[in-house]
C-alpha cells in the first residue's frame, strides 16, 4: 500500500480582478470581477514510504500548490488525497504532526529568538517528550554542524546558516516525511552539497520519505531516482531522471571557430543558433544528419581553428521539454 | 483538560511573553505618553467638574481615579491588530501557522493574551505607583490615584481585570483573523481605535455619559475592557451589580470567542497562501 495516494486533484482559485485607474477602483467597489485559476487540473500520482521524489516544473506550474494540499493546509477543489490513511485537510492538526515541511523562501524559526529557543518551543509545540527530543535534537545538531549557530538570533545567521537549522526544525519531532520546497534556494555551493548530503542520509538510513521541491536541476540530479515533471497544473511526467534524458536529448550543438572573417553561413542540416566574431554555433539532430557529415560540408568550405560538439545541460533539457509540453506560463 | 494538551498553547504564551519583555525603550516612552495624557484628561474633568451644573454620576475625585487606571491599563486595550500577525499574513509566513498542530484560533488566542498582558505589566505597575503613592507625598491628593474603599471592592477588582485580558485577547484575536481578508491590518486599525476608546471609557468615563445612554453603554462589550472594571474598584458597582458587571465581561468574552473560532475555521477553509 502507497504511503501518499493522490488521485484526480483539481485546485481553482478565485482571485479578484482590480480595473485599471481611478474610475476601475470606484467601480470595483460595487461589483468584482473574478478570475479564475485553475492551478491543479487533475494530479494523480502515488508514492511509498522510503522513497525520495523530486518535483520539478516552471514557476507557475502547480508545485507549491501540490506541497500545500498535501501538507493540509489548502483544500482542492475536487479529488482525493490519502497519507498514512489521512485525508490531510480535513485532519489538519493529526497530519501535521507527522510531517516535517521546509519553505526555502520562509524560515519557521522565531526571527528575535536564539536558535535553540525556537527548537524547544517547537518541542512544546508538537509535544515531543523531552526524553525524545534531546537524542533527537542532538543528532540532528551534529549532523547539520549547527552546535555553533544555537546561542544566535536567527536574524544573524546567514542563509546557508538559517537553512540548516530550519531543516533540523522541521525534523524535531521526527516525522515520516518531509517536504521540502525549493531548500537550496540561494545558496552557496558548500550549503547546497551538505543539504544534499544531509537528504540523502535521512533517506537513506531513517527511511524518511522526502518530496522535494526546486528549480535547481543538480538537487535532482543528486538525489532523486524518480522525478514528476509538472507543467500547467498536470503531471507532465513521472519517472526516472535518465529516462526522460534518453528521451528528450535528441539535438546537440555543434560550436565552431572558423579561421577568417565569415559573412551569412547556412549548411544543410544545422540551424544556426548564435554568432559572436568569429564563433558560431549550429543546432542539428543526430539522428538526421550525423555530426561527421556536417563536419566534412563545414571544413570543404571554410577554414576552420576549432570546434566542439556539446550535449545540451539538464536545464535546456528541461527547458525544452518545458517548452514542448507548453508548460510554461504566458 | 491535559497538561500535554495545552502545552504548545503555554508554550506560545510564555515565549511570547518574554520576548514582549525585552520592548524597555517602548513601555518606558509608553509611561511618559500615557502619564501625560491622563494630566490633560484630568484637567479637563476638573475644568468641567468647576463649571458644569447639576450632578454627576460619579464624583470628580472618582473620575480622576477612573482616568488614572485606564491610562495606567491601556496596555490592555485591543485597538490594534497584532503586527506580527500582519507581516506574517504579507509574507506568507501564516502557512507555518497552519503546520502547526494545534487549535490555530487557541494558538493565536495565547499569542495575543501575551502580547496585550506583557505590554501592560511592564508600564501599569510604574504609573500606578506613581500617580497613588508618590502624587500623595508631592502633596497633589487631590489630583492622586485613590485606593479602593474595601477589600471587596479590590478583591472584586482583580477577578474583573482577568476578564479583562480574557475579553481584550478575544477582541483582539478577531482583529487579527480579519487581517486575513484584508491583508494590512491599517484599515482595521483606524475603525477599531476610535470605537474602543470612545466606547470602553477612555477618553469620557462611561457614567458621565447622558443617562438614557447609560444602559445601552453599560451592556456593550467594551464597556468590559475599561468602565466596568474601573467602576467595581470605587465601588460604584459593588455586590450584585459588580457580579453582573463581570458576568458581562465573561460573558462577551465567551461569545466573541465562539465567533472568533467560527470565522477561523471559515477564513482558514479559503485561505490562499500567496506566491512561492
Amino acid at each position: 500500500m502507497p504511503q501518499i495516494a493522490v488521485q484526480d486533484l483539481f485546485k481553482t482559485y478565485r482571485l479578484a480582478e482590480r480595473q485599471r485607474g481611478l474610475v476601475g477602483a470606484a467601480r470595483g467597489l460595487l461589483s468584482r470581477t473574478h478570475r479564475y485559476i485553475e492551478a491543479l487540473k487533475g494530479v494523480s500520482f502515488s508514492l511509498d514510504r522510503g522513497e525520495l521524489v523530486g518535483m520539478i516544473g516552471p514557476n507557475g506550474a502547480g508545485k507549491s500548490t501540490l506541497i500545500k494540499i498535501l501538507c493540509g493546509i489548502l483544500e482542492p477543489s475536487s479529488g482525493r488525497c490519502e497519507i498514512d490513511g489521512r485525508v490531510p485537510w480535513n485532519e489538519r492538526i493529526h497530519h501535521v504532526a507527522r510531517i516535517g515541511v521546509v519553505f526555502g523562501q520562509r524560515t519557521q524559526l522565531w526571527w528575535d529568538l536564539p536558535v535553540i529557543d525556537s527548537f524547544e518551543l517547537l518541542r512544546d509545540i508538537y509535544r515531543v517528550p523531552e526524553a525524545k527530543f534531546r537524542p533527537t535534537a542532538e543528532t540532528l545538531i551534529s549532523l547539520l554542524r549547527i552546535e555553533q549557530l544555537l546561542h544566535q538570533p536567527v536574524r544573524q545567521l546567514s542563509l546557508g546558516q538559517r537553512m540548516r537549522c530550519d531543516i533540523a526544525a522541521a525534523m524535531l519531532h521526527s516525522p515520516s516525511i518531509l517536504f521540502l520546497d525549493e531548500p537550496t534556494i540561494g545558496l552557496d555551493a558548500n550549503s547546497k552539497l551538505a543539504l544534499r548530503d544531509f537528504i540523502k542520509r535521512l533517506n537513506r538510513d531513517k527511511g524518511v520519505t522526502v518530496i522535494l521541491a526546486t528549480h535547481d536541476m543538480q538537487d535532482i540530479e543528486a538525489l532523486a531516482e524518480r522525478v514528476l515533471i509538472i507543467g500547467n497544473g498536470r503531471i507532465l511526467r513521472d519517472g526516472p531522471i535518465a529516462a526522460m534524458r534518453a528521451e528528450t536529448s535528441g539535438e546537440r550543438r555543434l560550436v565552431v571557430d572558423f579561421s577568417e572573417d565569415i559573412g551569412d553561413i547556412a549548411i544543410e542540416g544545422a540551424t544556426v543558433l548564435s554568432r559572436t566574431g568569429r564563433r558560431v554555433e549550429f543546432a542539428f539532430d543526430p539522428g538526421v544528419t550525423a555530426a561527421h557529415a556536417l563536419i566534412s560540408r563545414l571544413t570543404a568550405d571554410h577554414g576552420i581553428e576549432d570546434l566542439s560538439i556539446e550535449e545540451p545541460t539538464i536545464e535546456e533539457l528541461i527547458a525544452s521539454f518545458y517548452t514542448s509540453h507548453g508548460a510554461v506560463e504566458a | 483538560m491535559s497538561v500535554t494538551l495545552v502545552r504548545p498553547y503555554l508554550a506560545i504564551f510564555a515565549a511570547r511573553f518574554l520576548m514582549m519583555l525585552q520592548y524597555r525603550a517602548a513601555a518606558l516612552a509608553g509611561i511618559a505618553t500615557q502619564f501625560w495624557f491622563g494630566a490633560i484628561m484630568i484637567m479637563a474633568l476638573s475644568a468641567f467638574y468647576a463649571s458644569g451644573r447639576g450632578s454627576a454620576s460619579i464624583t470628580l475625585a472618582e473620575a480622576i481615579t477612573y482616568t488614572w487606571l485606564g491610562q495606567a491599563f491601556l496596555g490592555l486595550l485591543p485597538w490594534n491588530v497584532d503586527p506580527e500577525i500582519a507581516v506574517m499574513m504579507r509574507t506568507g509566513n501564516v502557512a507555518y501557522e497552519r503546520l502547526r498542530p494545534v487549535d490555530t484560533y487557541f494558538y493565536w488566542f495565547a499569542r495575543a493574551m501575551a502580547w496585550r498582558a506583557a505590554a501592560t505589566l511592564v508600564r501599569s505597575m510604574p504609573l500606578l505607583i506613581m500617580t497613588s503613592a508618590v502624587f500623595e507625598l508631592a502633596g497633589l491628593g487631590d489630583w492622586s490615584l485613590r485606593p479602593p474603599p474595601s477589600f471587596e471592592a479590590l478583591a472584586l477588582f482583580v477577578l474583573s481585570m482577568v476578564a479583562v485580558v480574557l475579553l481584550s485577547s478575544a477582541i483582539t484575536t478577531l482583529l487579527n483573523i480579519s487581517v486575513v481578508w484584508t491583508i494590512s491590518g491599517q484599515g482595521i486599525n483606524v475603525i477599531t481605535n476610535s470605537l474602543v476608546i470612545i466606547l470602553s471609557g477612555m477618553v469620557i468615563p462611561l457614567p458621565l455619559f447622558p443617562d438614557w445612554a447609560q444602559r445601552a453603554l453599560f451592556v456593550q462589550p467594551f464597556a468590559g475592557l475599561v468602565d466596568i472594571p474601573n467602576r467595581i474598584y470605587f465601588a460604584n458597582l459593588s455586590g450584585g451589580e459588580a457580579l453582573a458587571g463581570i458576568a458581562l465581561q465573561i460573558a462577551w468574552t465567551l461569545a466573541l470567542m465562539a465567533l472568533g473560532h467560527l470565522l477561523m475555521t471559515h477564513t482558514m477553509r479559503r485561505i490562499q497562501v500567496q506566491g512561492g
